[in-house]
């Protein structure tokens, strides 16, 4: 399991491929990427992201730890990046491994949600008009949270 | 105890982070005392629904007890991915 947080770029193929090489007995290999998109029209310059260095890359562990357990992965990936990030720029990528396809989706889609509302990352956007403002959570990603609660 | 900010917590009162001695029993008592001091403390904390809080690094509750807390952070909802 790796959980990386950096503020420079990562190279998505060398990244999947040296995590599909390492995943020895694993039948399905998920991987998943977000891309800073242009959601104004046009209006958006750039994404600046903001965490919380001293609990971030405890969070994350903590989450593909729950993920590793809960779906018997032989592997995971985790990479966040901070800082401006440009439209098209990759922002964060993660990769499961298990011997059946439905666990590494599954896992990948836990992570994906729980990163989104449970890890300290503070997206702004930075219009290029000059004005910025704060990314507001969304009711839908804390719904998307409940469906994985074993309660 | 340090405080720290993040997000428009932390562009609405000014300032990364701050050391504070304080008596205040929960994080709650903490915010009501922070809230007292200037109006940009008072904005900030307005609405708590829109806030969330750890203890030295691990999310809380408001209601949590500061006993043995060195790092208490407020920051609005996350927004990772």
């Amino acid at each position: 399991m790796r959980v990386i947080v950096q503020e420079q770029a990562f190279d998505f193929a060398a990244e999947a491929d040296r995590f599909s090489q390492g995943a020895g007995g694993a039948g399905a290999i998920v991987t998943f990427t977000g891309v800073v998109r242009d959601a104004d029209a046009g209006g958006l310059a750039a994404m600046e992201i903001e965490h919380y260095p001293g609990m971030t890359q405890k969070a994350l562990e903590e989450i593909a730890t729950q993920a590793m357990t809960r779906w018997d992965l032989s592997d995971a990936l985790v990479i966040h990046r901070h800082g401006r990030l440009e439209i098209g720029a990759q922002i964060m990528m993660v990769a499961t491994a298990a011997r059946h396809r439905v666990a590494a989706f599954e896992a990948a889609e836990f992570l994906m949600d729980y990163l989104k509302s449970r890890a300290p990352f503070w997206k702004k956007e930075i219009l290029a008009s000059g004005n910025t403002s704060w990314v507001a959570a969304k009711d839908a990603d804390e719904d998307a949270l409940n469906r994985w609660s074993q309660d | 105890m340090d405080i720290v900010y993040f997000a428009w917590v932390r562009e609405r009162i000014g300032l990364p982070k701050e050391r504070v001695e304080t008596q205040a029993v929960t994080v709650m008592d903490l915010v009501t005392e922070l809230k007292a001091r200037e109006p940009r403390y008072e904005a900030a904390f307005a609405d708590i629904s829109a806030l969330r809080v750890a203890l030295d690094q691990e999310l809380s509750e408001f209601d949590a007890p500061l006993e043995g807390v060195r790092e208490v952070a407020f920051f609005p909802p996350m927004t990772g991915g």
